[in-house]
């Protein structure tokens, strides 16, 4: 056990995998950087951001391969390798470039299975930065979470810390269907203690941070944080707050939000995502369904507005979700008095 | 062909303008208060100007993430653009894109883009545009060796080929994407797949103006005679690292001294117009002179700008909803 950074967790992630598994190889744009270069210098990045530094160095380039910018024929061919024996680890970089590769991930990995009558299997992790803070953009700030999560056969997992991080990224790598990994760009230097052994957290299973009796929230990714502190704020006001994390929005542990809401009758959803569609709305709705009786209050979203994301410091801070608006949207529900129908 | 001493003087102050609006960039965003990436264009200089010298506002032009240069040479103002890079909402696109998403419609710039490979496809449709509505114009991709490799790029070469569009590709090749040379990542050759695609390939150097600026009237010319489209290669060197913060750990220490010390563009050009008795020292150090007040004052005005207002958040997502 020592402390390690977001970073440094998902680089032992992928370490302990390729030790492991020499089927487990990795492919991106500058995954390790400087091929070709005048310098003759090699893993000269190890990722834009240095998240697999180092890995050129012990795996080679038979395992750490970098790419021509070309997404579409990447992560296509990480999936036709997937689908034939080797178990890679693609680095989309900014999930916005989602947009380049779309298909190869939609229309060809996630239906394999399906489609194929359950022949096939796609080990397949594909790798992306997410989430605005970061003065990135409109093009690369957005959290395309629920975008992954709509398509049948894949599977999404947002990793909340770096020990989340950790053992999330050997399941993804581990498991045998097309998986979205998803590292808010934010967290990278965010740091606590994670084991040093290899360790896998299952798909499916939330993770409950906080526990309290008045009001449930679900956050995700980044937002989680944001939510505990929330929580701790609201704790000393005699608030209680259960905070989920749910780990992966696919698969969604349903069950554990529902028992929540009914043991607290209140629920509060952070999404950073855009909010029409997102994963707020998706939860809204089957609480509706399924824990309507137990609600004593209207279900709040704090999510961001339908705008893309602006660029300007400003502008993003009021686009972005905050522990206050978290606190103030608790704060709401409490307050919420249920007028009986006549 | 003999270029005019007005097209020459505009031409050198653009490049100079770019030359030092970049370098005061790399400056300030040392201090921290410039938010966001910004990837810098010096040493490409004479490759936007050298090809806008030949467009009016009525053709159009697409950018990339590297888009400072591109917007300076189609015309784009400066204050604007520098306020619109510290995020204040006189900026040209009022705060909201930032670097990498410069724009303005108005001068025939349709914008720097985050995404790699995403003007060539648009520059179709551009081009398009000006076929269909005969204006005349002409539309210009700009893109790097990196996004040569774009199935975008690649998809539009073919396009603008089977449409016989007016427009004109602009490999503006530096050696590399990112951290990654081009001799590691492009396959075959950029003259090859301009050959493939059934176009005209004209390459030059771009650290020498005049040789951009003939290539580019020649490739503009075809296209705008309604020929269809053609490639455009230009040889470049970039003298910073991919984005501020790029120690270049992949680069041999003297490579950006040499292309300092021997593809200076504004450097040869002084050399040739003055040797060719076209223009004093003096005139040139005045446009220097100019230059430096005006980024001066573009970066004063920037930093005392008012910020967005929180209503500008939700302006402006759809004409109308
Ligand atoms: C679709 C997409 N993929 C990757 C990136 C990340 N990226 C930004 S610039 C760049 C390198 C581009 O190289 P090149 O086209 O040669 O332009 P240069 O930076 O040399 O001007 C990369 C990979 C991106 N912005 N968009
Ligand atoms: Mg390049």
């Amino acid at each position: 056990m020592s402390k390690k950074s977001f970073r440094q967790a998902i680089n032992e992630a992928l370490r302990q995998e390729m030790r492991r598994d020499p089927t487990v190889i990795l492919m991106g744009e500058d995954v390790a950087g400087g091929r070709g270069g005048s310098a003759g210098t090699q893993d000269a990045w190890g990722g834009v951001l240095g998240v697999t530094k180092g890995l050129y160095e012990e795996f080679g380039e038979t395992r750490v391969l970098d790419t021509p910018i070309t997404e579409a024929s990447y992560i296509g061919a990480a999936a036709g390798a997937a689908v034939t024996g080797l178990r890679p680890v693609a680095e989309l970089m900014f999930v916005d470039f989602v947009g380049c590769c779309l298909d190869q991930i939609m229309n060809q990995a996630a239906k394999f299975r399906y489609m194929f009558g359950g022949k096939a299997r796609t080990p397949l992790v594909i790798r992306a930065m997410y989430g605005a803070g970061f003065n990135a953009a409109a093009q690369h700030s957005q959290a395309l979470y629920p975008l992954f999560t709509h398509i049948p056969g894949l599977k999404v997992v947002i990793p909340s810390s770096p020990y989340e991080a950790k053992g999330l990224l050997i399941s993804a790598i581990r498991d045998d269907d097309p998986v979205i990994f998803l590292e808010n760009k934010v967290m990278y230097d965010v740091e606590e203690e994670v084991p040093d052994e290899p360790y896998a957290i299952p798909f499916g299973e939330a993770n409950l941070t906080r526990e309290g009796d008045d009001v449930t929230i679900v956050a995700f990714g980044r937002m989680v944080g944001m939510a505990n502190e929330a929580a701790d704020r609201l704790a000393k006001k005699g608030i209680g707050c259960t905070v989920i994390d749910p780990r992966t929005t696919s698969p969604l542990d349903s069950e554990t939000i529902l028992d929540c809401v009914a043991d607290t009758g209140r629920l509060v959803i952070v999404d950073e995502s855009s909010p029409r569609c997102n994963m707020a709305t998706d939860i809204a709705a089957l609480v509706a369904e399924q824990a309507f009786d137990s609600l004593r209050a209207p279900i709040r979203r704090v999510v961001p507005p339908h705008t893309p994301v602006p660029f300007a410091t400003v502008l993003e801070t009021l686009y972005l979700p905050s522990v206050e608006k978290i606190e103030a949207a608790v704060t709401a529900t409490m307050n919420h008095r249920v007028t009986e129908k006549v | 062909m003999q270029i005019a001493r007005e097209t020459l003087l505009r031409s050198y102050r653009a490049m100079r303008t770019i030359r030092m609006f970049e370098e005061r960039l790399h400056v300030e965003f040392a201090t921290g208060e410039i938010p966001g990436f910004v990837h810098l264009y010096c040493g490409e200089e004479a490759s936007a100007v050298g090809v806008c010298a030949n467009l009016t506002d009525n053709d159009t032009i697409a950018s990339t993430h590297r888009g400072h240069g591109h917007c300076i040479a189609k015309g784009v103002e400066v204050a604007g653009m520098m306020a619109e890079i510290y995020g204040r909402s006189t900026g040209v696109c009022r705060g909201k894109g930032g670097s990498m998403h410069i724009a303005d419609l108005a001068c025939g710039m349709l914008g720097a883009n985050g995404i790699v490979g995403g003007g060539p496809p648009l520059i179709c449709g551009a081009a398009l545009s000006h076929k269909t509505l005969r204006d005349g114009g002409v539309a210009v991709a700009f893109y790097g060796d990196g996004a040569s490799n774009e199935g975008t790029t690649l998809e539009s070469l073919n396009l603008a080929s089977v449409w016989q569009l007016p427009a004109v590709f602009v490999v503006e090749d530096n050696g590399y994407g990112e951290a990654t040379a081009a001799s590691f990542a492009c396959a075959g050759t950029q003259k090859a797949r301009a050959a493939g695609f059934g176009m005209p390939y004209i390459e030059c150097d771009g650290s020498d103006y005049f040789a951009v600026h003939e290539a580019a009237g020649e490739a503009i010319a075809h296209a705008r005679a309604g020929k269809g489209p053609v490639m455009l290669h230009v040889h470049l060197q970039r003298w910073y690292g991919h984005f501020e913060g790029d120690a270049m750990t992949y680069r041999a220490p003297n490579e950006v001294a040499e292309a300092k010390r021997d593809h200076d563009c504004l450097k040869l050009f002084r050399e040739r117009v003055t040797q060719a008795g076209l223009f004093e020292d003096s005139v040139l150090d005045e446009v220097d002179a100019a230059v430096t007040d005006e980024i001066e004052a573009a970066v004063l005005q920037a930093k005392d700008a008012p910020l967005p207002q929180s209503a500008d958040l939700l302006a402006d997502v759809y004409v109308r909803y």
